[in-house]
């Protein structure tokens, strides 16, 4: 169970070279490195500041290398000027990115933790967000990238485990981004940060040292806003992003043991802002169900945004309500994370709902 | 021989730790270990441990401070002066800050305020009259030019909303204000945003936005990437007393001091946000003490007076360009105006109040009493600049409000850099339920293309 036993990282050559997907990037015959998930963020940050003498990458701590250690070694390699520290504030942090994007430069902000990006909100949305369509394309402020990380650790209760993706998917003018894994969070930040819009990037804490793969050490891009489907199924779909795609995976195991000829069709949205309906909506239409799981409470959470959208178009094909399985309306417990979270065994349950219908 | 104490008050750096280290392997009643910071600010290198007899303190959070025996608590410091250099009638008050400008130059500023006077006039009323939705006038305020007119033409500016001055200086024409306000479809802005969120690029001045005071920390990341192109050029940001409240005021400024930005930072400290008056903004010395709060270089000027105003940008841009660090400029004037055409400021501030001010300390006749003093402007001048700014004035408005709003599409453009999926959904939903509705949504208003 859980991301160290999971199928889905490409631990070794052998299963890069296997990977169809990667086939589909052009990424199976490049050159490996292994990988976890912070070494393969701190490598395409390398990359983007080598390449793109424009860019700086700047927030709390992150001259020393950061405190998941992400930013290790940039400052060292590209000097102070370019990778440095800011006081401690996210507002601050925020308007003094989308000011450096304005200039045409290329602003890698990090914001400590995802529950601590509220301060930020307002520069976010009501500047970062608008910055382009308000001013008739004069300015913009595409060259922003915000990167966080956020969602459970096991440890983090309130104000450590946060995934607040939901308070910026209803913001026109952003990007959003979570990926679930090492080779993802590489190519899909390198991809955000050239990106010609302000992007969040959320990225799940409790990955960056459990995560591990063959990373190709080289500069590649993974498409935003085109969601992945990881595993071929018939019978559900199954959509998740960030490290709720481990749950799903071993709840799809599960299931699959115990309903021998059901298969599930495993998405992974990566973008949750523009998403990609019609990857979803196509497979609902061939699965008749759907599931969809995220860390984040449930109510007015992403998920439903999703359900409404797939109901509107495949609506006659559906067989079963579609489930959402998210965290409590409750705000992030400590001792009682266990029941908060949408683990293998509720996602488990639910799946099994929309298939007994 | 110094004495090891007199050594680490004035040293810093690898010199002090040199030093220090050479002191604590003589000593050995002390093991004094000693470290540098890595910050490339001027940091003195501290020790761990120092004897209680030490006046400097040395903790690393204290830049300067001595020990005191006293238990006093500071509550303000002597008021911040503020910088003049004409008295009310435009009389010089020091022949040694005579400003060096020429004719043409002090002409073409007066002229711009005798303009910017007008437009405003003449668009208040039209909002009045249902012809454009809303509009904010500078009066009593058109001295900002002055600071304008001592920037170079590219430094970057970020305002609030009260700078059409600023604009009017860059030579922002009066079509060009007149299209923003109408919405029409030359407004570079596309109709997107409410009249007076004026922006452009070619002049280097940022979009206006509502919310107030976002721009300061972007004012401070701007000048850090203008640091870094290295063109010696600066960024100005402007913001009113009110707004220096919000949160943005304190990370943008304590982030272009950390950080080493060139930007100024302009307070119009007109003494009321809406109907708010500065001694419910604040209880401190204006927004000027706050400036040495944060170690920036901080002066207050008189802010009806264009030549203080000239005099402490130009000095301001000097600073910000030459040693890579931020500037407070706070000008302290009298908001004649309502806060806006929202607002009839006689619901908290007696007419009579306004009128005092105006006739008191009018900037305009400042500018113009000092020009006369020049022998550069007759009596009788204004007249006819003002009479013409008005004719100019109402041609640009009659022909910005004849022109069609910008084309439908313009309303899905540019949300992202390319149009996404769901965006070209809504937007095809839109134009069928407009051809089905042509008269429901007056779709004549708009240009076809």
């Amino acid at each position: 169970m859980g991301v160290s036993n999971s199928q889905l990282l490409h631990r070794t050559v052998a299963a890069v070279q296997r990977s169809s997907n990667l086939k589909t990037l052009g990424l199976s015959e490049h050159e490996t490195q292994k990988m976890n998930m912070c070494q393969a963020i701190n490598d395409a940050m390398r990359i983007v500041l080598a390449t793109d003498e424009t860019a700086v990458v700047f927030g709390e701590d992150v001259a020393f290398g950061g405190v998941f250690r992400c930013t290790v070694g940039l400052s060292d390699e590209f000097g102070r000027e370019r990778v440095f520290n800011t006081p401690l504030t996210e507002q601050g942090i925020a308007g003094f990115g989308i000011g450096l994007a304005s200039m045409g430069q290329t602003a890698v902000a990090e914001i400590q933790f995802a529950d601590y990006v509220f301060p930020a909100f307002d520069q976010i949305v009501n500047e970062a967000a608008k910055f382009r369509y308000r001013s008739g394309g004069e300015f913009n402020a595409g060259g922003l990238t915000i990167r966080t990380p956020c969602s459970a650790v096991g440890h983090g209760g309130h104000y450590h485990s946060q995934s607040p993706e939901a308070f910026f998917a209803h913001v026109p003018g952003l990007r959003v981004v979570m990926p679930r894994s090492p080779i993802q969070a590489k190519g899909l930040l390198l991809a955000a940060i050239r990106d010609q819009n302000p992007v969040v990037f959320f990225e799940p804490k409790i990955l960056y040292r459990s995560a591990v793969e063959q990373v190709p050490v080289g500069d590649y891009t993974i498409p935003l806003s085109q969601a992945e489907i990881l595993k071929p199924g018939d019978n559900v779909t199954v959509v998740g992003y960030g490290a709720q795609i481990y749950a799903l995976e071993n709840a799809i195991q599960m299931i699959e043991r115990d309903f021998p000829g059901v298969s599930c069709e495993l998405i992974d949205l990566q973008t949750i802002l523009p998403y990609d309906a019609e990857t979803v909506a196509r497979s609902v239409n061939k699965t008749g169900r759907l599931v969809v799981a995220h860390e984040a409470p449930r109510t007015q959470g992403f998920a439903a945004e999703l359900a409404a959208e797939i109901q509107e178009r495949c609506f006659l094909r559906l067989e079963s309500p579609i489930e959402r399985v998210c965290g409590l309306f409750v705000p992030h417990p400590l001792v009682f994370e266990r029941f908060y979270m949408p683990c293998a065994v509720r996602t488990y349950e639910a799946i099994k709902r929309s298939l007994t219908f | 021989m110094s004495s090891p104490l007199s050594l680490l008050q004035r040293g810093a750096g690898k010199r002090l730790t040199r030093t220090v280290l050479s002191c604590s392997t003589a000593s050995k009643s002390h093991t004094l270990r000693t470290f540098s910071c890595a910050s490339p600010s001027k940091h003195t290198a501290f020790s761990a441990s120092q004897p209680a007899a030490r006046k400097k303190v040395m903790f690393p959070g204290a830049l300067n401070s001595e020990y005191s025996h006293e238990l006093k608590f500071v509550s303000s410091v002597e008021s911040i002066q503020t910088y003049q250099v004409m008295d009310s009638n435009g009389s010089v008050l020091d022949p040694a800050h005579e400003p060096q400008v020429s004719k043409e130059e002090a002409k073409a500023m007066y002229r711009n305020m005798l303009t910017l006077n007008a437009m405003d006039q003449i668009l208040y009323e039209a909002q009045r009259q249902g012809r454009i939705s809303f509009y904010m006038t500078s009066f009593g305020e058109e001295a900002l030019i002055g600071s304008a007119a001592a920037l170079n033409p590219k430094d970057l500016v970020f305002g609030q909303y009260r700078e059409a001055g600023v604009l009017l200086q860059r030579g922002f024409t009066l079509e060009q204000f007149m299209n923003q306000c109408f919405s029409n479809e030359r407004d570079l802005g596309k109709g997107r945003q409410m009249p007076i969120h004026y922006g452009t690029k070619e002049l280097c001045f940022q979009t206006i936005s509502s919310p107030l005071a976002t721009q300061i920390p972007q004012a401070a990341g701007a000048a850090y990437g203008m640091r870094r192109d290295g063109n010696k050029l600066c960024t100005i940001c402007y913001f009113g007393e009110g707004a220096a409240s919000e949160g943005d005021f304190h990370a943008g400024l304590n982030m272009a001091a950390t950080l080493g930005c060139p930007v100024i930072f302009y307070c119009r400290n007109n003494g009321y946000a809406i109907s708010t008056p500065s001694i419910e903004q604040y209880r401190g010395d204006g927004i000027a003490s706050r400036g040495i709060g944060y170690g920036i270089d901080t002066i207050r000027v008189d802010g009806n007076d264009v030549w203080a105003i000239f005099a402490a940008t130009k000095a301001a841009r000097k600073i910000a360009v030459e040693q890579n660090k931020p500037v407070l400029i706070e000008a302290m004037t009298y908001r004649v105006s309502h806060h806006s055409t929202s607002d009839d400021s006689s619901a908290y501030r007696s007419k009579k109040e306004v009128e005092d001010w105006s006739k008191r300390d009018n900037p305009i006749s400042r500018m113009r009493n000092w020009m006369e003093n020049k022998g550069w402007w007759m009596k009788g001048e204004d007249a006819e600049i003002t009479k013409s700014a008005k004719a100019r004035v109402l041609e640009a408005f009659a022909a910005a409000e004849r022109l069609k709003k910008p084309a439908i599409h313009h309303l899905f453009d540019e949300v992202y850099a390319e149009l996404p999926p769901e965006l070209q959904r809504e937007k095809a939903d839109i134009e069928a339920l407009a051809r089905k509705y042509p008269d429901y949504y007056q779709v004549n208003e708009f240009a076809r293309s």
